[in-house]
């Protein structure tokens, strides 16, 4: 019985380490931030997490967007309604699939890239040398990549949103036959800018944050072996799911909800 | 590979994603920089408003002539009172006009209908914050099955 309330005495102390040292890093991080001399690393990094993540981004786009509009196809067809199958398209991936799909493919693709490598860096003491040399580690390999993460994120949602509705034009209008001008102009219809479009796009923000903090920060403070690393890179990818998840339904419900 | 090629495949890519952001804008969302021009404001107060909300169309033989602006009570007569901004491009109407709250379908939203009327000798045309006096109220399908069965009764 004692050992059962220690452990979720332990847990908690855990926790609140663990949100203490990450909010202490994010603080520094963000704090570091401005120096010009530091954006190349950061451009560098746009590479590594955005175009490197370009083809299976625009690949599970293309066929989300293709199964969605057999799905929605399927089902409209029976109420002879499948003409509003172009903005049962846009509206769920605008809203919903697109910032999480999205999400969900760059915690695998690229969060977990960025543990691995932060993680060999700690575990071969690359990081410490740094500080050795009066180099912040937290200025010259954390803040890039953190703010090239929370760039690149929206990024490629866009990009994965525009591919899908093709991709459900592409089903619905050209192998099932529904009209290509109901498709667009029911779509336009439905679809407005700022509730739609871009709260899609504060999604997606706010996506970019937890995962490349998480990734980040699992990275960081690795346990200095070849267990840890993998760890962590499982943790980063559980985590960050989990996160985005739940952020998800948070958001959805003060967006859409009221 | 050089800093220039990765420059290069960035710029790439933040081209890409802001032609995305311009195609999701203007072809998905149908959003559009011409607007709805210059409005002026007309009043017109029914009986019962309905389903109507603030934006519903103004439509005549089914263009789109104006939008509903704002839907308030006169604490006088308890009539509803709604304000529509008519676009001025599409000109002026004579005070013999009347307008009328409809349905578009079964189901559908509720838009205010606007029946133009004959220009004769001694009438003006409405101008920025005239009045129409014709107007026909929303039809509740309540009251329209309880008069039915009303009427229903009366015959036996």
């Amino acid at each position: 019985m004692l050992d059962y309330i220690g452990a979720v005495g332990r847990l908690s102390l855990y926790f609140i380490k663990t949100t203490g040292k990450s909010c202490l890093m994010l603080f520094h991080t963000i704090f570091g931030m401005p120096h010009p001399k530091l954006f190349p690393l950061f451009i560098g990094q746009i590479f590594q997490l955005g175009i490197l993540s370009l083809p299976i981004i625009l690949t599970a786009g293309l066929f989300i967007g293709m199964v969605l509009s057999l799905q929605g196809y399927n089902v409209l067809v029976d109420y002879a309604a499948e003409e509003s199958l172009g903005s049962m398209v846009a509206l769920s991936l605008l809203r919903e699939l697109g910032p999480v799909v999205t999400a969900l493919l760059f915690a695998g693709r690229a969060g977990s890239a960025l543990t691995a490598e932060i993680g060999l860096m700690q575990s071969t003491e690359q990081i410490a040398s740094m500080e050795m040399m009066a180099v912040s580690p937290l200025k010259r390999v954390i803040a890039p990549r953190f703010l090239a993460g929370i760039i690149t994120l929206p990024l490629l949602t866009l990009i994965f949103n525009v591919v899908a509705i093709w991709g459900g034009y592409l089903i619905g209008v050209t192998w099932m036959g529904v009209d290509g001008g109901a498709y667009w102009s029911v779509m336009q219809g439905s679809v407005d800018y700022l509730p739609d479009v871009m709260n899609g796009v504060i999604k997606s923000i706010v996506f970019g944050v937890m995962i490349t903090w998480v990734a980040l920060y699992n990275g960081y403070h690795v346990m200095p072996n070849a267990v840890g690393i993998s760890r962590s890179t499982t943790q980063t990818v559980v985590v960050s799911s989990l996160l985005v998840l739940a952020m998800d339904f948070i958001l959805t419900v003060f967006m859409f909800g009221m | 590979m050089s800093q220039k090629k990765i420059e290069l495949w960035v710029g790439v890519f933040v081209i890409g994603a802001m032609i995305s952001l311009a195609i999701l804008a203007f072809n998905v969302a149908g959003l559009s920089f011409k607007g709805e021009g210059r409005s002026y404001t007309l009043y017109a107060s029914f009986s019962n408003v309905g389903g109507l909300k603030v934006r519903s169309p103004v439509k005549l033989g089914g263009v789109v002539v104006g939008r509903v602006e704002n839907i308030s009570l006169d604490k006088d007569s308890y009539m509803p009172i709604v304000r529509l901004a008519m676009f001025e491009n599409n000109g002026y109407y004579p005070e013999t006009s009347s307008v009328a709250i409809l349905t578009s379908g079964l189901l559908g939203e509720q838009y205010i209908g606007l029946q133009p009327g004959f220009i004769d000798e001694g009438i003006n045309m409405l101008k920025d914050g005239g009045r129409f006096e014709d107007t026909k109220s929303a039809i509740v399908l309540e009251d329209l099955i309880g008069q039915f069965i009303y009427s229903i009764n009366k015959g036996d």
